[in-house]
């Protein structure tokens, strides 16, 4: 292995029921009911998974997603405003824990 | 990759004509636009334009045939400069005459009589718009397409285009901005009317999502930037046996700037001809016979992916 991420892997995903197809076809059954039309629209749905993309890290996501939403419709102003998204929950996080941070000050302090 | 004929076969499809009722006509590939989406490669430099004497028989052909309608596109047809002869030649004989617009031409001020022809004839007005963002829409068609469209659409709105009830047809044709197939319609048509009554108070008919096909200028594109082989792929991985029943080339005839018919505008633009001849319109009794073969290629793919091209 030279690389961690390979981008074939995204197109050969199926694969992974080699081993475990019952498992496989669970999964898959499950995340093509996840992103049918529902009370979100599968454009509201695709632009959710963009940004949890972002959120996760995950390239092939990223990837399969930048490409759904813009063929479910949105644009990338939109597309950027999902990232801000996860950017702002991923960044609030972070800053959230400051708060056990100032209580744990609080509690060594004089 | 496996070719076109040979995927129908392995359907146990064929593809042949039905009765044909439409007459495409392209005027010519001269436009003012140098869209990156072109499978014709139109632009400002084409001097293939159709003369008057083909408009006559392009015309004749009308009445000869029966067409029921008649489908103007080009390059942009407002500069043919017998576009009006074409009008006046197939609006009494065909019910339904369309226009395929791409709203830069049509909205210049020299064309106000022409948009009131297109009033007074009934002409169903078909205008491109890829987006309701400008960043995406210049992205395709060039810097200041999208406000220039936005315009013309405002003065196509005035005339009674596009309010229903006027019996004048106003739709829009969205085709991806990229390398990319096109959203669904019914969903892209909501998110359009919503977008464009907002912002600007504009309305319209119908919308329709077309997928580009990988010729002329967006194929060299494509090749260019590497999108090539994943674009062809998603298009072959995408083929949908039930869209061949209902795809257009099936009830429709191209006529090219030069007289010569083909199935359709994109075996136009890859150079294959109605039954493997340069036939020639004034040479045609009819419409093409039900039955007949269409010629196939792998550009064909494009119309079957998905939800087809209808």
């Amino acid at each position: 292995m030279t690389q961690y991420y390979d981008p074939s892997d995204l197109a050969n995903f199926g694969q992974i029921g080699d081993h475990a197809p019952e498992l496989a076809a669970k999964f898959f059954d499950y995340y093509g009911a996840v992103f049918a039309e529902g009370e979100l629209t599968a454009r509201e749905k695709a632009l959710i998974a963009l940004a949890v993309a972002h959120a996760v890290q995950c390239p092939y996501c990223i990837e399969a997603y930048a490409q759904a939403c813009l063929e479910k419709g949105s644009n990338p102003a939109e597309m950027t405003e999902a990232v801000h998204v996860a950017c702002a929950i991923r960044g609030g996080a972070s800053l959230v824990h400051g708060m056990q941070m100032r209580r744990q000050v609080a509690k060594l302090s004089l | 990759m496996e070719p076109f004929a040979q995927t129908l076969a392995r359907h146990d499809l064929t593809l042949t004509r039905e009765p044909t009722d439409t007459l495409q006509v392209n005027v010519g590939f001269l436009c003012n636009q140098v869209c990156k989406h072109c499978h014709l490669g139109a632009g400002p430099g084409r001097s293939e334009v159709m003369d008057a004497a083909t408009v006559d028989q392009v015309v004749a052909y009308v009445a000869r045939a029966g067409f029921t309608t008649v489908d103007i596109t080009g390059g942009a047809p407002e500069m043919n400069p017998h576009l009006v002869r074409l009008i006046h030649g197939v609006t009494p004989r065909a019910p339904r005459v369309m226009l395929r617009a791409n709203l830069t031409a049509l909205g210049q001020d020299q064309h106000q009589p022409l948009r009131e022809l297109l009033a007074e004839r009934r002409v169903v007005v078909v205008a491109s718009l890829p987006a309701t963002t400008a960043f995406q829409a210049d992205a395709q068609r060039g810097q200041g397409v999208f406000e220039q469209s936005l315009a013309t659409l405002e003065r196509l709105n005035r005339l009674g285009y596009g309010h229903p009830g006027s019996g004048l047809e106003l739709d829009l044709v969205v085709n991806p901005a990229g390398a990319f197939l096109p959203p669904p319609q019914a969903a892209a048509e909501k998110k359009f009317r919503a977008d464009l009554k907002r912002e600007w108070g504009l309305v319209f008919n119908q919308l329709f999502t077309f997928a580009n096909v990988p010729l002329g200028r967006f194929r060299r594109w494509l090749e260019k930037t590497g999108n090539y082989q994943a674009y062809r792929d998603k298009l072959v991985n995408g083929f949908n046996p039930c869209a061949v029943e209902g795809l257009m080339c099936r009830r429709q005839v191209s006529v090219a700037w030069d007289g010569i018919l083909y199935d359709c505008d994109f075996n136009l633009a890859a150079g294959l001809p109605l039954q493997g001849r340069a036939i020639h319109v004034s040479h045609m009794a009819a419409a093409p016979e039900p039955g007949s073969p269409i010629a196939v290629a792998d550009h064909c793919y494009t119309c079957t992916a998905g939800d087809g091209f209808t």
